[in-house]
């Protein structure tokens, strides 16, 4: 019967009981130890987070490294082909011009070697004329040692001059 | 309503158990049904036995409720005729004095044959309850229901075997705790260490499993001192009252235990209620005006039946278990043979497994249910 009576006496220091029990694990027990528990995973899931986040930017280092490697890669074919380019362009600049140089030096020699020729002849000619001069003069002075052949000669241009 | 309906099976139960409370073992569970069976006869043999002959004879019912029940002292072993048992402080409330006195003042008598004088008042020990004696009284008179007529009960607040083992289960709690809440202050990284390893997931599976899913994320952490506490406070009683060298102080198994932390369930449940647990009580919503005036005292009875049901739970498993064992024990000295030995001791150690994972199991529906109903006091409106 009194089984299931409940006693004051046992309810009374159950509740006393109980209440300080909560009240002490509450502060020295339950508060930090569910405060370092959350703690704890509040900082695994941080790690996670920022391991995930490390990997992301790794991802994206890697990636803007092969970027900047294809670039780079880009920009070197680019700059062989601009040298290239150039290179032939000089080449072909600097042999128009080697050509051009070349032909205005050769008609300058040309123009030279005509001039030099044309006094050349000049000259030449000029000598020719001295010497059949002086040999005209030997000859006329040879000719005209004697007398009568003087006057021959003189008959004749006359004869040829017509008096005006 | 399922819970409703559930609940109004429990309270038709519970009456019926107040008023045919005879038989104890009716309050056992299914698994325990062996268990009435055995008292029920048991009971009768003791009613049956001759009244001169009631000093040599076996009584199985009598000493069961020994065992199940209270006491002032600590029995713990008979020696030469003697008992061995470590007195109690013995705490009355007279008149608006205390008197004070040890349970050994009685020399182990529980039939009400020795009288302690203090302060002019004469009291006796009566089957474990302190019995005052009426002025004129010299020795305690009976009716013939074998209960006192010339003495009444006085206010008794008693350090008794089980408040005893209470407070020692308490050290044992505050020891273990305390000691875990260091292991995390000592580490730097909080890593549980020692103790800690064993006690965390203890702790994160009345979190994780208790007071998240049944009271959901954003308030759970107000609950959590109350679940943890009540839950490790009914768990290690379960398993101190186990333990036979103790002689089984049936703390968990005694309804004024039960009563006090169901009376706290309670007290929280109400005190937490939001507008809407509050609506549902007295104005169901969705349903249509008459059906909400029929609901509403249906309602009240089931906030009461809640922690009643809660109360009724724990005891009555625990005590059946308890209850189990001892009859099973008792067949030894009913049958007066050894034979029967080998086969009570089997069945003793196969309830007692059960038994420990009853006291955990008991004390996880304690919990739940406790988390269960704050979870159905702040739930939110959601329509």
């Amino acid at each position: 019967m009194d089984l299931v009576t409940p006693g004051f006496g046992l309810v009374f220091w159950t509740g006393l009981t109980f209440i300080f029990l909560l009240l002490i694990l509450k502060k020295f027990a339950w508060k930090p130890i569910l405060g370092a528990v959350s703690e704890r995973e509040e900082s695994i899931k941080n790690a996670l987070k920022s391991a995930e986040e490390a990997r992301a930017e790794m991802q994206n280092l890697q990636s803007d490294n092969e970027r900047i490697l294809k670039e780079a890669r880009a920009e070197r074919d680019l700059l062989l082909k601009e040298a290239r380019e150039m290179k032939a362009n000089v080449i072909d600049s600097a042999k128009t011009e080697a050509q051009t140089q070349a032909a205005s030096i050769i008609r300058q020699a040309q123009a030279t070697i005509e001039s030099e020729k044309q006094a050349a002849v000049a000259d030449f000619k000029n000598q020719v004329a001295q010497l059949s001069i002086e040999i005209a003069e030997k000859v006329v002075k040879s000719e005209l040692s004697e007398k009568d052949k003087q006057f021959k000669m003189v008959k004749s241009l006359l004869q040829d001059v017509t008096l005006k | 309503m399922f819970v409703f309906s559930e609940n109004v099976c429990r309270f038709a139960q519970i009456l019926n158990k107040a008023f045919f409370r005879e038989s104890m073992g009716v309050k056992a569970l299914k698994i325990k049904l062996l268990a009435v069976v055995m008292l029920c006869s048991f009971s009768g043999f003791g009613s049956e036995d001759s009244t001169d002959k009631k000093q040599e004879e076996f009584n199985p019912k009598e000493m069961i409720m020994h065992h199940v029940k209270d006491a002032y002292g600590f029995h713990l072993w008979d020696w030469n005729g003697h008992s061995i048992a470590l007195p109690l402080p013995i705490l009355l409330w007279v008149d608006g004095e205390m008197i004070t006195f040890m349970s050994s003042e009685f020399h182990h008598d529980s039939n009400g044959e020795v009288i302690v004088e203090r302060n002019g008042h004469r009291f006796v020990n009566f089957h474990e309850k302190v019995y005052q004696l009426d002025s004129e009284a010299t020795a305690l008179a009976f009716n013939e229901d074998n209960y006192p007529i010339n003495a009444s009960k006085p206010l008794d607040i008693s350090i008794t075997k089980n408040v005893f083992m209470m407070w020692v289960s308490v050290l044992v709690l505050l020891f273990l705790f305390i000691t875990t809440a260091r292991k995390y202050k000592q580490s730097p990284d909080n890593v549980p260490t020692g103790i800690a390893g064993f006690m965390e997931p203890l702790i994160l599976f009345v979190r994780d499993e208790i007071g998240v899913p049944m009271i959901g994320e954003h308030k759970y952490k107000r609950y959590m001192p109350y679940l943890l506490t009540i839950f490790f406070f009914i768990w290690i009683n379960n398993i101190f009252g186990l333990i036979p060298i103790v002689n089984g102080a049936n703390l968990s198994g005694n309804i004024a235990f039960t009563f006090t932390l169901a009376t706290f369930t309670f007290i929280i449940t109400t005190f937490s209620g939001n507008k809407n647990y509050w609506k549902h009580i007295f104005w169901m919503p969705g349903v249509p005006v008459p059906m909400k005036i029929f609901l509403a005292p249906i309602e009240v009875i089931g906030m009461l039946v809640k922690p009643i049901s809660l109360m009724i739970r724990l005891f009555a498993n625990i005590t059946a278990g308890h209850i189990i064992i001892l009859a099973l024990m008792s067949l030894i000295f009913v049958f007066k043979t050894i034979a029967v030995a080998p086969v009570s001791v089997l069945f003793a150690l196969f309830i007692a497994v059960i038994e420990i994972i009853v006291t955990a199991i008991q004390a996880y529906i304690f919990t739940v249910l406790s988390a269960l109903y704050f979870g159905m006091a702040t739930e939110e409106e959601h329509h």
